[in-house]
């Protein structure tokens, strides 16, 4: 089926951009950027209507063989079944609508052709990420979304906070990517492969006293390396930064596609998970832990970017607690669902951020609806569909995981129900202070060009009618590991009302008594400044990590151990004890005859008892 | 007359040449011949890759009769790249010193190719005491290249340099001859078929000692903590060309003589001092990298990264299984290039602005884009990013460890992580941000020398199978020898 050409076809664009682009214009570039992708998504669409995978079954591809050592050999497979085609489907579909955003929003940039590469280059990785057999493979993907996620981020290179941002988002990743390396070691310990369809076989027939320990730890490294990528508590800090990239990569990097890949990695690594109940466990504590908590740094951001971001943070966490309550299909929907309306989202921000020339603060915003009406009702949507409005796409997803962490644990729903509550909250928040009340900048606002509101426009059909056109649970039947739990009404009116609430809550506190918030926040004001400031989790990451690392790094090893210690203690000591040494025995050259007879016969009494406590001279 | 001999001497008759010829052609003459020694080296391939487990291209003939040293030369899978690499990266050095050294430039030329004579001989000689001659042989030239053309600091670097080495590798010699008044012989293979016969056997205390007096020597050369210290000085001070070599080559030569000697010969001394050296790997591995994070000088940063990469491959030698073997030795050839890269391209950003001191550079991104993405490359290979080389040689290495002991891989794996702040944070204050001045992009001189290199991080990060099954084949010659098969396997 010739599965290499999804992925090659963004790679020739990112090479050829990256090699011809200071001599082309804009619109071949443009061409050349969306058409890559869109040759991508045209040719999955092929496969996928061609010879769609049955549950179960896959396309696999065998290219070479890129590794060996001795009877090891792991080869390039590129795998098709239909956990992947739904996530190429994502990521084509959405990647091809946010290439031909950019096109229009990056057009007044500087290093457009950069930009493109890069966003070539993402859209490469991120197809073997997803398309690979084995798990190195992927951690090929993985490690190339990561740097593509840190060249887009600092793609304003000047600003010191982009290119710090880039490199927190890199280094906050490589440590996850320790876990999933060392993940990788282990599984080739204990299966001898990397393969995913070995290694699921093989994981069935292994006794369980043999496999709780080693498949708990397994899982453990690899959540490690998807709280990285999915930017999950502890490892979440990096995705806010990351909005000092440019929006559309805000929308297709940090929203839609690869910040989904640690679920995915979770999903591919099922039947391991299986196997492995504490490390589930811990996946679905992270997971709700992580949407409860960003989604209330989420509620009083100021920056209308950011509190997406959290939004991404809290609905990736909700995607973990599907995982960790078994529900792989549940949190594969919300990966779909999430990169309709959250796409949405980032690139109807970027549109307004657009129209103000700059401005992302929304307190410099407001009564944008008249003046970008598109924008105003696709962002609309795209809230709606977040705030779990009923069915709206991501009502589905979310009633989906809802019942399933209910299934988990009955208390892990509440406090799921109370961040869908919260996420309706903030969401409209966003709504009401950019679109309605007075406009409070100094911009001459302007609806955006019809490049970009396109896909906005089919970004909110599909946040609309998503959910209900495409089941994913039931396409991925007999593909991902089930739990079979019934539909309960009862959850069902719970949850959707928490996100009813949510959105009448934000009304009375920013539209119908606008001074409400502020009071709010004054009447609880430690409570504010502790959630305003993200709990202070980068000061004291700063402060107990990084600082005395590199204190200690600096003061202790370098200048103390290496310089003193070492180099003027132990070598520059043994060169002076050498000189001292050489004058010391210069006494024994005195020329004096009968003074060497005297050493002669000290050192022969002294080598023969030598030996003789040594065992004798044989 | 076999290829690998006349390859072995064509450095020789260049050094001598250079000396001859007049001063004005020298270094166009180096940078020629070194080019024909390259070429002549890529003959070797065919019928080595054929046949990777035994020796081939074997040269064996008396040298001198009393006592019975032999000129005993021959590569197999693993050691015929290394022979290629010296051959591959010496034209290099002739290359980027044709501008930067003006002074004495005949002697620094004929200096290139005398290393490259030692640098060669000693990754294929079969005879102890002629592997002596050539290890010492390259002290020499490396002495002067650093002591003649370094900065300002360059006698005291070289110094350091010469008697750190000197004093590591005199005990050697100790060990060697010993060696000689129990088997008879220099010869390596004849001594290891004595061993396989039971002839020649060594108590665990001789077996020890001598084990030390060889790993000492190499420990210093690789070098491996805490025996490092002459590193950032003689790396820091020698002149770039000196610098690259010593980086891409010379540090190869101990980790490549632990394998070929220590491992072989010293199969019980080297499992039961493995754990012990693996500590110490794994410091120098962590330590290495803390301490490149604060260097404000870029190239010892680079320094102390490359002790940190050689860590690696320590770990890997004395992981004692296949993928750590296969790794070590793919390390070796990885981190030639990619270090080789860094400090090439080091010495680039020296000879525009003459200093090395990082806070002297940023913003270089908007003057000089190609060199922004071209050290972005060599950055990234240098950080073990998948399908840049380095990746691979980690890789196995790190599966070598964990098939040991994976506490071992998993403290190793934190120096994976480690890179990545020093470089990236290496990488933003030289390129990134507003440029401070004018500076001048790639030139088609420094793209003709580059290039290759970024290839080959490609291709060695992609198409590995030009070069491991190769070196698999001679290595599990190594492990499966009756002498060491159970003994280099450590316990899990």
């Amino acid at each position: 089926m010739q599965l290499w050409l999804i992925p090659i076809f963004p790679l020739l664009g990112a090479a050829l951009n990256g090699f011809t682009g200071r001599r082309t214009s804009q619109g071949i570039q443009s061409a050349i950027a969306v058409g890559s992708v869109l040759l991508s998504f045209l040719w999955v669409l092929n496969i996928l209507l061609n010879s769609m995978p049955a549950p179960g079954a896959e396309i696999r591809e065998s290219y070479f063989t890129w590794i060996s050592s001795g009877n090891f050999s792991l080869s390039v497979d590129l795998v098709v079944d239909r956990l992947t085609a739904v996530m190429l489907l994502v990521v084509t579909g959405i990647g091809t609508l946010i290439h031909i955003y950019a096109t229009s929003y990056m057009s007044h940039e500087g290093g457009f052709y950069r930009f493109f590469t890069y966003l070539n280059l993402f859209m490469f990785f991120m197809l073997v990420l997803v398309m690979s057999g084995n798990f190195l493979l992927l951690f090929v993907g993985w490690e190339g979304v990561g740097l593509c996620s840190y060249l887009l981020i600092g793609f304003y290179f000047l600003k010191k906070s982009a290119s710090d941002a880039g490199k927190k988002a890199f280094i906050v990743n490589r440590i996850g990517d320790f876990g999933v390396l060392l993940a990788m070691l282990l599984l080739i310990n204990t299966f001898g492969s990397l393969d995913f369809k070995t290694i699921a076989d093989k994981v069935k027939t292994m006794p369980v006293e043999l496999s709780a320990g080693i498949l708990t730890a397994i899982c453990l490294l690899l959540l490690l390396g998807a709280a990285g990528k999915s930017a999950q508590i502890p490892l979440y800090t990096w995705l806010p930064d990351a909005m000092e990239g440019p929006t559309p990569v805000s929308a297709l990097i940090h929203a839609a596609t690869m910040v989904t890949a640690g679920v995915y990695l979770c999903c591919r690594a099922s039947a391991l998970f299986e196997h492995a109940p504490i490390a589930q466990d811990t996946v679905a504590y992270i997971g709700l832990a992580t949407a409860f908590f960003a989604a209330t740094i989420g509620l009083v951001q100021n920056d209308i970017k950011k509190v997406y971001a959290y939004s991404t943070v809290s609905q990736l966490g909700f995607m973990f607690l599907a995982v960790g309550s078994g529900a792989y299909a549940a949190a594969i929907f919300h990966v779909v669902t999430h990169a309709f309306f959250k796409a949405l989202l980032f690139l109807g921000s970027g549109s307004v951020i657009h129209a103000l020339e700059g401005e992302q603060d929304m307190r410099h915003m407001g009564g944008l609806r008249g003046k970008l009406p598109i924008t105003f009702f696709t962002l609309l949507m795209g809230a709606l569909a977040i705030a779990g409005f009923p069915f709206f796409s991501g009502w589905y997803s979310k009633e989906a995981i809802l019942s399933a962490a209910h299934a988990h644990s009955p208390w892990m729903f509440w406090v799921a129900a109370l961040t869908a509550m919260m996420t309706a909250f903030y969401v409209f928040r966003t709504i009401w202070l950019t679109f309605f009340g007075e406009y409070k900048g100094h911009a001459h606002p302007h609806e955006s060009p019809a490049a970009m509101w396109i896909p906005l426009a089919v970004l909110a059909v599909l946040s609309v009618v998503g959910g209900f056109l495409f089941n994913v649970p039931h396409f991925l039947e007999g593909v991902l590991p089930a739990h079979a739990h019934g539909h309960d009404m009862t959850l069902e009116i719970i949850g959707s009302s928490a996100g009813l609430l949510g959105i009448a809550l934000s009304y009375l506190f920013y539209v119908a008594s606008p001074g409400l918030a502020d009071s709010f926040a004054e009447s609880f004001s430690g409570l504010y400044n502790l959630v305003y400031n993200k709990y202070f989790v980068d000061e004291v990451y700063d402060a107990a990590v990084v600082h005395p690392l590199e204190r200690t790094s600096r003061g202790f090893l370098w200048k103390f151990l290496d310089q003193n210690v070492i180099d003027e203690g132990m070598v520059h000591g043994a060169s002076s004890g050498a000189l001292g040494l050489g004058s010391l025995l210069r006494l024994l050259q005195g020329g004096v005859v009968r003074n060497y007879a005297t050493w002669v016969v000290l050192g022969a009494v002294f080598i023969f008892s030598a030996f003789s406590l040594l065992g004798g001279a044989r | 007359m076999n290829i690998l001999a006349i390859l072995l001497l064509l450095p020789l008759i260049g050094f001598v040449a250079a000396l001859i010829l007049p001063a004005a052609v020298t270094k166009r003459f180096v940078l020629g011949f070194s080019l024909l020694i390259f070429a002549v080296s890529l003959l070797l391939i065919g019928t080595t890759v054929q046949n990777p487990a035994g020796m081939t291209w074997v040269t064996d003939t008396a040298w001198i009769d009393t006592p019975a040293i032999r000129f005993h030369i021959g590569v197999d899978g693993a050691s015929l790249w290394l022979v290629i690499l010296s051959a591959f990266l010496t034209p290099f050095a002739a290359y980027i010193s044709q501008k930067t050294i003006v002074h004495r430039q005949k002697e620094f030329y004929a200096y290139l190719l005398l290393l490259e004579f030692g640098l060669i001989g000693v990754f294929c000689s079969l005879d102890l005491f002629l592997y002596y001659v050539f290890w010492e042989v390259v002290l020499v030239p490396m002495y002067f290249l650093i002591g003649i053309w370094g900065g300002e600091r360059r006698i005291y670097a070289a110094t350091k340099f010469f008697v750190y080495t000197m004093a590591g590798s005199m005990l050697m010699l100790v060990a060697i001859l010993y060696i000689y008044t129990k088997a008879g012989t220099f010869d390596l293979p004849a001594i290891l078929l004595q061993m396989e016969a039971g002839k020649v056997a060594f108590t665990q205390a001789e077996e020890l000692a001598l084990f030390l007096a060889f790993f000492l020597a190499f420990a210093v050369k690789v070098p491996i903590f805490p025996l490092h210290t002459w590193l950032p000085d003689a790396y820091a001070e020698a002149p770039t060309a000196a610098t690259f070599l010593m980086a891409a080559v010379m540090s190869k030569m101990g980790t490549y003589s632990l394998l070929r000697f220590n491992l072989n010969l010293f199969p019980n001394a080297s499992h039961d001092c493995a754990p012990w050296i693996v500590v110490l790997a794994i410091i120098g591995i962590v330590y290495g990298a803390l301490v490149a994070l604060v260097q404000p000088n870029m190239k010892r940063l680079v320094a102390y990264s490359s002790i940190s990469h050689l860590g690696f491959v320590v770990l890997g030698l004395f992981s004692g299984n296949q993928f750590g073997l296969d790794g070590a030795v793919y390390q070796m050839l990885c981190h030639a290039i990619s270090t080789g890269a860094l400090f090439i391209l080091i010495g680039y950003l020296q000879d525009r602005k003459q200093s090395l001191e990082i806070a002297d550079f940023g913003g270089l991104a908007t003057p000089a884009p190609n060199f922004a993405i071209v050290f972005l490359i060599a950055t990234l290979a240098s950080i073990g990013l998948p399908l840049l080389n380095n990746f691979v040689g980690e890789f196995l290495i790190l599966q070598g460890a964990a098939k040991a002991n994976i506490w071992w891989a998993a403290f190793a794996a934190l120096g994976v992580v480690l890179s990545a702040c020093y470089m990236l944070w290496f990488y933003q204050r030289t390129f990134l941000g507003e440029a401070k001045s004018a500076f001048t992009d790639l030139r088609p001189t420094e793209w003709l020398t580059i290039t290759p290199l970024l290839v080959l991080m490609l291709w060695m990060g992609i198409f590995t199978q030009t070069w491991l099954p190769g070196i698999s084949a001679s290595n599990k010659v190594l492990l499966e020898r009756p002498t060491s098969k159970i003994a280099l396997q450590v316990a899990q």
